[in-house]
Order: C-alpha cells, then sequence, then structure tokens
C-alpha cells in the first residue's frame, strides 16, 4: 500500500480571538489515503472548516502531527507551506474564486505561474485540463460570461493542473442547481476513479452519502 | 513567480482601476515635473549667467581696494592714474591693463537727452574686455594722455539721442561739458542685471576732470594665459600694497567670481529642487495609501493565489511592482511635464532654462524610489496575509 496522503494525528487549533482562546479543533485524527474519497460533514461551527484548512495546508495545527505528502507541516515555513500547497493540493471553494479580469484559460493556468512554468506550457496544460472538464469551447471566457456550473469546471481544471494527490473541495455544490450540482460531483467522482484523492467538505447529506467514507464532526471533535 | 508574469498582472491591475492609477500618478507626474522644470530654471540661469561672466573675455583679473572676504568693510577707492602706470610696469605691458571710473550722468545732444554710466577708461577698454563698436572708432592713446572731449556712445544712450541718425562727429554734452561722438558700441543687452548699452565711454583723464578727482575706481587686466595669471595676480598686489602700505588689495580672476556665483546658484537650486521634491514625497504618500487600498480590495485574490501556491514573496513582488510601475510612469510623464514647461519658460520668459541630463535621471531615480519606499508597506502587508483569513474576506 502507498503512503497516505494526508496523516493528522491529534491535532488541535486553537484561535486567539480578542485574548479569548477559542478551540475549533480539540484532537483530530485521520487518514486520507491516495485513494480516498472522504466527505467530512457537520454543522457550521463544528470545525470542518478549520479541519479542511489544515489538510490544505492553509493553516498549521495549534498542537498534534500534521503530515501532507509525507512532510510534516509544523517544520515549514510559509514559503514552504505554499510549495507544498502548490504541488499536492488542489482546491475548490464554495465561490469558485475565480479571478474575475482573467479567461478560463488563464484562471487554470494560474497555479502554474508559482511554479515557474513557462507561458506556452501553461496555456497548453491549462487548456488540456479544460478540455478533460468538457470546457475546451470556452477556453477564452471570462468567468462573468460562463454560468456557476461552468465556472465552478474551470476551478476543479485548476485544482488538477498541478496534477496535486489530493483534491479538497469546500462545499463545491453550495452555489448550484441540483442538475450542475450533479455534474460537477460526477467530475470528481471520475477524478478519484483516476486516482485523485478527493476530500468533500459539505453539510448537504445527499452529497456526503455518495463519498466512500464520512466523517461527522461535532464541537471540534470527529465523531462518527 | 517569475518577472515578466509579475509585470503583466500589476499592468492588468493598474488598468482595472484606470482613473484612481492616473489620479494617483498625477501626484508623482506633478511633483517630478516640478523637480524638473524648476532645476532646469536654476540650471539655465547659472548657465547665462556663467555666459555673462565669460563674456567679460578670458583670463581677466580684476584689481580692486579692500579684501574680498564676505563681511569685510568696503573700502573707499585709493588708486590714482600713478598706481595704474605701476601695474602697466609690472604686467609689462599697457594694451593688457584697462581702468574705469564711472558715475552716472544725464547726456544731452540738442533736445534730447538721457541718463547714462560714464566710464573713464583706458583706449585699452576694447582689448581688455570684449567690446565690439558698431560704428566710428575707440579712443585712442592721444584722446587718453591728452584728455581730449571725445565719447563712444552705448547703443541704447545713440538711438535714444540720435534715434536712426548718425551720431559720429556730433557734439554732445556730459554734465554740461561738450563731447564730441567718435563711434558707437554694437548692442550688448544686459550683463549682470546692468544695462550695457546705457553707457557711455570718455577718457579716464576727461572723466577725472569732470569730476574733479584724480581716483579710478577699477583696474582689470588681461592674462597672457591662464598659468600666469595667478602669480601675476599676487605682483601686481603686491605692488600696490607697496605704493598704499595701509591698505589692502585683491585680484580675482573670473573663475573665482564664477565659484562664487556658481554656488550661490547652486544653492538656490537645490532649494528649488528640494521644494519640488517635497511635492514629489506627497505624491509617493499618494501611491502608498492607493497601494493599501488595493491591497485590502484584493484579499480575496491574496487568499486565491496563495491557496494555489503563491509564496509571500511573489505577493509582496506583485504589489511593488505595481506601485513601481504607478511612479516610473508617473516619472516618465512628469519628465515630458518638466521638459515641456522648461522649454516654455525659456521661449517665452526672460528667465532661461536649461533642461539637463542629471535632473532627468535624478527625477526618475527618485521617483522609481518613492515607488518602492512607499510600496514596500503596502506589498509587506499583502505578502503576510494569512491566507485563511484572506479567502474568507468578501
Amino acid at each position: 500500500m502507498t503512503e497516505p496522503a494526508i496523516v493528522a494525528v491529534d491535532v488541535t487549533r486553537t484561535y486567539d480571538l480578542d485574548g479569548v482562546s477559542v478551540s475549533a479543533l480539540r484532537g483530530v485524527s485521520l487518514t486520507v489515503e491516495a485513494t480516498d474519497y472522504v466527505a467530512i460533514v457537520g454543522t457550521s461551527g463544528s470545525g470542518k472548516s478549520t479541519l479542511m484548512h489544515l489538510l490544505g495546508a492553509l493553516d498549521r495545527p495549534s498542537s498534534g502531527v500534521l503530515r501532507i505528502g509525507g512532510r510534516d507541516v509544523s517544520t515549514l515555513g510559509p514559503a514552504e507551506m505554499a510549495l507544498l500547497r502548490n504541488e499536492t493540493i488542489g482546491f475548490v471553494f464554495q465561490s469558485f474564486h475565480l479571478l474575475a479580469r482573467t479567461t478560463a484559460r488563464d484562471n487554470v493556468a494560474l497555479p502554474l505561474v508559482y511554479r515557474g512554468v513557462g507561458r506556452r506550457e501553461r496555456r497548453e496544460r491549462a487548456s488540456a485540463m479544460l478540455e478533460r472538464v468538457g470546457l475546451g469551447h470556452r477556453l477564452d471566457h471570462r468567468p462573468n460570461q460562463m454560468s456557476g456550473g461552468e465556472q465552478q469546471r474551470v476551478a476543479i481544471a485548476r485544482a488538477l493542473v498541478t496534477d496535486p494527490s489530493v483534491l479538497l473541495a469546500d462545499e463545491p455544490t453550495g452555489n448550484l442547481d441540483s442538475t450542475t450540482g450533479e455534474q460537477v460531483l460526477g467530475l470528481l467522482e471520475t477524478l478519484n476513479a483516476d486516482g485523485v484523492a478527493v476530500v468533500l467538505v459539505t453539510h448537504d447529506r445527499e452529497v456526503s452519502a455518495r463519498a466512500h467514507r464520512q466523517i461527522v464532526m461535532k464541537d471540534g471533535l470527529i465523531v462518527e | 513567480m517569475r518577472v515578466a508574469e509579475a509585470w503583466r498582472v500589476a499592468i492588468d491591475a493598474l488598468r482595472a482601476n484606470r482613473l484612481r492609477s492616473i489620479l494617483t500618478m498625477l501626484g508623482v507626474v506633478i511633483g517630478v515635473g516640478a523637480v524638473v522644470a524648476l532645476v532646469s530654471i536654476g540650471t539655465g540661469t547659472k548657465r547665462q549667467i556663467e555666459q555673462q561672466v565669460e563674456g567679460l573675455g578670458s583670463n581677466l583679473l580684476i584689481v580692486v581696494p579692500g579684501r574680498l572676504d564676505p563681511g569685510a568693510a568696503p573700502s573707499a577707492s585709493t588708486l590714482n592714474m600713478d598706481d595704474v602706470d605701476a601695474v602697466i610696469r609690472v604686467v609689462g605691458d599697457r594694451s593688457r591693463v584697462a581702468v574705469t571710473i564711472s558715475s552716472g550722468q544725464t547726456v544731452r545732444a540738442g533736445s534730447h537727452s538721457a541718463y547714462a554710466s560714464m566710464q573713464g577708461v583706458l583706449e585699452t577698454t576694447p582689448t581688455v574686455f570684449v567690446r565690439r563698436l558698431d560704428r566710428g572708432a575707440y579712443l585712442t592713446r592721444t584722446d587718453v594722455t591728452t584728455g581730449r572731449r571725445v565719447a563712444v556712445l552705448g547703443a541704447g544712450i545713440s538711438s535714444q539721442l540720435f534715434g536712426d541718425r548718425d551720431p559720429i562727429g556730433r557734439q554732445i554734452t556730459i554734465g554740461g561739458v561738450r563731447f564730441r561722438v567718435i563711434g558707437t558700441f554694437e548692442k550688448l543687452g544686459q550683463s549682470l542685471g546692468v544695462d550695457r548699452d546705457s553707457e557711455v565711454h570718455i577718457p579716464v583723464t576727461a572723466a577725472q576732470r569732470l569730476l574733479g578727482t584724480n581716483r579710478i575706481d577699477g583696474l582689470a587686466i588681461r592674462a597672457p594665459d591662464r598659468d600666469t595669471i595667478d602669480v601675476l595676480g599676487k605682483n601686481v598686489v603686491a605692488a600696490l600694497v607697496k605704493r598704499h602700505p595701509d591698505t589692502d588689495f585683491s585680484a580675482v580672476t573670473q573663475e573665482q567670481i564664477l565659484g562664487v556665483l556658481g554656488d550661490i546658484l547652486g544653492v538656490l537650486t537645490g532649494v528649488l529642487a528640494a521644494i519640488a521634491g517635497i511635492s514629489l514625497l506627497v505624491g509617493g504618500v499618494g501611491v502608498s495609501n492607493i497601494m493599501l487600498v488595493s491591497v485590502r480590495e484584493r484579499t480575496k485574490e491574496i487568499g486565491l493565489r496563495k491557496a494555489v501556491g503563491a509564496r509571500p514573496r511573489d505577493i509582496s513582488i506583485q504589489f511593488l511592482l505595481e506601485a513601481v510601475l504607478l511612479t516610473t510612469i508617473g516619472g516618465v510623464l512628469g519628465m515630458a511635464l518638466g521638459i515641456t514647461t522648461s522649454l516654455v519658460v525659456d521661449r517665452l520668459t526672460p528667465v532661461p532654462a536649461a533642461v539637463t541630463w542629471w535632473s532627468l535621471a535624478l527625477a526618475f531615480g527618485v521617483s522609481a524610489a518613492v515607488g518602492i519606499i512607499f510600496g514596500v508597506i503596502p506589498a509587506q502587508r499583502a505578502g503576510r496575509l494569512d491566507p485563511v483569513v484572506a479567502l474568507r474576506t468578501e
């Protein structure tokens, strides 16, 4: 068996808000295997967003061990964390987070900019990835010229263009109607079948039910 | 991230807020324009004065009573024609020595009159200084030794008294004494604030008789060459001090006069540039302000860029380039404004202006530096943004 994509052991995260310490995560252990399809569910305030930020190397735990792509994040500085995100993680957000004045192709190519890939190769890889998510005909469209479903597929293409080992999706269907939401989920599942670990954060039971396994969070702990 | 890519992003960001970018730039444009224009005016004035001093003739040595120390009490002239003869002996060449005694006098010709600067001089004046005649002839040595009442008129006086008529051979009175016009000077214009076309030259001896004195006001020597000028100056001063043991004399060269004038004008130019520099500084604060707004506005974008792998440095560079771009474009436009202003001032006003490459280089360098200095704080703030917080911002 290959090495797990992400390993979290007894991870906590405490925020200091105006001198008051708030525990968002109170000791979470979790392993995401290289081919996993995991759904993290929970009400808002349950700590699922905090967990996702940790799994995505956007944040570091207050205590516990977190290994992403085999690297202990507590030993990494901000620049190394950025590199780790670039190389191993692909993010998909509820609100897509596309650059407004930028074409679909350049949006998808953005992570490659920070990898130092040349412009021509970036455009080629971005085009190929947009083709793969079924948007080969939308290369030069800007976000405001596309539907929500198309925008989310652009975001997925952007997440995949760096060939990550884990795709982190935060409420990826939250802003979509059920038909396009279904298409997006279908796409994620196809990708998972192709060998990318998918971690889905959602409060939608229907969405989470399709994952291979579910993690239910409450008050900063995994309850099931 | 590659630098070319960062430039593209920065240009794009400026385009996205066109009006804001232009207004922010305007501060820098005005600042740089003011620096370039004011330095040009300072330099032009300095050059004009230098030309005027050099226009007096080269290798000139001016001998005056007293010390040329700032704050030294001005001393009354004690020089007379015997001293001049002594100086001529030291110099060894009469044609290299000029003297002057000057006095403001009313000059009349028929019903016309004019106020003139009467100069009692030797026949050597046109060879020591650069003076060209328009008509007639200059004074001769005989005119000087015999105190003949003949006069050479400046172009202004000539036209005031005679209009377009030929004044040669005509009678004028200076201070009520009759003189005959034997020549006129070419038009010279102003020099160091003195209207040189209102001069009337008469033999020094005639002038002394007219004024009832035997003193002279000043003495100038044209040295044979630059190398001997200092030694000659010392010898002349020594000879004069020997004759007047209780008086100091100074011999100054054009270089020394130019040096003093140059220092004063240099300070003035510096002060002007510094005042203009303040407006550039204010422009820089504007850039800083707008960059902070820009960082805040684009917090979400920063978060996204960080999420997909931008390092703090990448983000900082992006915003720093944006600030530098604002100020360098503003700097180039400001240089254009400054050059245009200088040309217009030079062409349309009596104030001379000369655009110098160093003032352009300085203004451009300073504006780029302003971009970096005032861009650093917003850029660092952008680079340090916590991606989690940035992504959450709506």
